[in-house]
């Protein structure tokens, strides 16, 4: 049963998503299905949180490669979740805000049961007024989740992305070799392309340059058909396979969603 | 022949220092190059913005996260700041988990140039998870799919959501988009099932694979990484982190060019000295020598 349920549930599921768009009556049916989606993906928020929570903490409890990356981890979940449920901020009550603090619980924090805004649990004398630390201060700007947000989060998440173009970089000079016809056709769109995308592209180009040799008009014809033939036929072809597969969910045929090979 | 070598075969941490002053030096040091050429994507977004009449919702979601910010925060900053000139109502969601916050964020940096209401000149619905799923459920009532904002002050207490309903009532949407749930979501929900004009502002790097939406008119116009953005600045005429990176992004082309230019001249020259081909013609390491 406990592989036919499954199954039982997702059949009727993708069913009425189905039917819905030939039996009007259906329609409610289906939203309420819709709704279920959206209450199972936050569950599944949560259930991945523990599993990364657990995950990690095995991993420092065994001391396996790498653990203390995983306190790093933790440390910084923890953190996250604290200041996020609680709407911790720092306020100078009496002088100018350090920092500002505005904006309402979150829902979060209401759905915690934190303390609304302007718990006051701690003051401090300060020269420019009492610093007193609120609860329930949401995430808006100047927040201390905000802060953590900001001042962490984006640069170290916006470094992690950065670092592809060291990489694209460094495989564009090892792959980009004339060594066939495809090869060749593909360094050469790649160079006008690249050349299209910047100012530096068309920078030096004299006014008498012909528009069609221009690395902007080249490029944007690259773009507009060569690219755009490519990416519909894998667009055609990843979207049969979405009904394929969506079909063979439906009846029964592929199971790996179960954890079965 | 040894420089040939040397040349075919660069150790990467060479590249990656000069990519790194390549991008960093125009940052610190402004090259002040022409501004980009405005592709007619970014100018379809526009022109649609100004066509609107005064005062229409648009809906903008959030669908990406700081790894992605880089290049598209400076859109959703001239997108915002393009409705806000223009007095449109903006409704802020995210299907993305951070999209919320930094939909909070881009709010707060262009709020000191108008006078901004929130519940009447905007609205932020926070983050929902179910991506389509939740375009779905807008597209016949917000309210089902988000009963309260991002505050937890429920929808028909805000004045500019009980003007809206669904999807019907709004004018556009703008997707923020660094992968999925995100573009292709918004294209087959809320232009194919509900007639809604939809435009994207995502990655460089994901923008080629949304021209078949182009051509076909599902999408009526596309942002594509910081040129995109510096793009949509330049329409706007309030330059900013977009038109600022595009001297970097510049030079760190320029510089790959000629990294692979190099490449090129050290392999034909080494073919031309290894006619048979082999480990020396493809760049690769040399043949052992004889004994």
């Amino acid at each position: 049963m406990r592989r036919e349920l499954p199954m039982i549930v997702a059949f009727v599921a993708g069913l009425i998503l189905i039917l819905q768009f030939f039996i009007p009556a259906l329609r409610d049916v289906s939203e309420s299905v819709q709704n279920w989606v959206i209450v199972v993906a936050a569950f599944a928020i949560a259930v991945g949180a523990f599993n990364l929570l657990r995950v990690n903490y095995m991993k420092i409890r065994f001391r396996r490669a790498d653990w203390p990356f995983s306190v790093v981890l933790i440390a910084g979940f923890v953190v996250m979740v604290v200041v996020g449920l609680s709407g911790l901020d720092f306020v100078r009550e009496g002088g100018s805000a350090v920092p500002a603090a505005v904006g309402a619980p979150t829902a979060a924090t209401a759905a915690a049961g934190a303390p609304t805004a302007g718990t006051a649990v701690a003051v401090a004398a300060a020269p420019r007024g009492a610093l007193t630390v609120k609860l329930g201060q949401g995430i808006e700007v100047g927040t201390v989740f905000d802060w953590l947000f900001t001042y962490l989060m984006f640069p170290m998440s916006g470094t992690m992305f950065a670092l592809l173009a060291f990489f694209v970089a460094s495989a564009a000079y090892r792959a980009f070799r004339a060594r066939t016809v495809e090869a060749t056709l593909l360094l050469v769109s790649a160079f006008i392309v690249m050349l299209g995308q910047v100012p530096l592209g068309s920078f030096w180009v004299p006014a008498w340059w012909p528009f069609f040799l221009t690395p902007d008009w080249l490029k944007d014809k690259i773009m507009e058909i060569g690219n755009t033939a490519g990416q519909r036929a894998i667009l055609i072809g990843a979207s049969l396979g979405v009904v394929s597969t969506s079909l063979r969910i439906l009846l029964g045929i592929e199971r790996s969603y179960l954890g079965e090979e | 022949m040894g420089f040939i070598r040397w040349l075919a075969n660069i150790d990467r941490r060479i590249i990656f220092v000069v990519i790194g002053l390549a991008v960093a030096g125009p940052l610190l040091v402004p090259l002040n190059l022409p501004p980009v050429t405005v592709t007619s994507q970014a100018r379809a977004i526009y022109d649609a913005v100004e066509a609107l009449p005064t005062g229409s919702t648009i809906v903008v979601s959030f669908d990406y996260d700081p790894a992605a910010a880089p290049e598209v925060h400076p859109m959703a900053l001239a997108f915002l700041r393009h409705c806000f000139i223009k007095k449109h109502k903006v409704i802020i969601m995210a299907l993305w988990p951070q999209g919320a916050q930094l939909a909070v964020r881009a709010i707060s940096e262009i709020s000191s140039e108008f006078d901004l209401k929130y519940g009447v000149d905007y609205v932020n619905l926070g983050y929902k998870p179910g991506g389509a799923i939740v375009i779905n459920l807008i597209g016949t009532s917000f309210a089902k799919a988000f009963p309260s904002d991002i505050n937890q002050t429920p929808l028909n207490q805000l004045p500019l959501m009980s003007k809206v309903n669904n999807l019907k009532d709004v004018a556009m949407v703008m997707d923020l988009s660094a992968g999925d749930p995100g573009i292709p979501a918004w294209v087959m929900v809320a232009n194919a099932l509900f007639q809604r004009k939809v435009a994207g502002g995502t990655t460089a790097v994901s923008a080629p694979q949304f021209f078949p939406y182009l051509q076909s008119g599902q999408m009526m116009g596309q942002l594509g990484g910081m040129k995109g953005a510096a793009e949509y600045e330049r329409l706007v005429k309030h330059p900013g982190l977009g038109s600022r990176g595009m001297d970097s992004q510049s030079v760190a082309h320029a510089v790959i060019i000629v990294f692979i230019i190099f490449a090129n001249v050290a392999y034909f020259a080494l073919r031309r000295k290894t006619p048979s081909g082999g480990p020396a013609a493809a760049g690769g390491a040399p043949p052992p020598a004889a004994p």
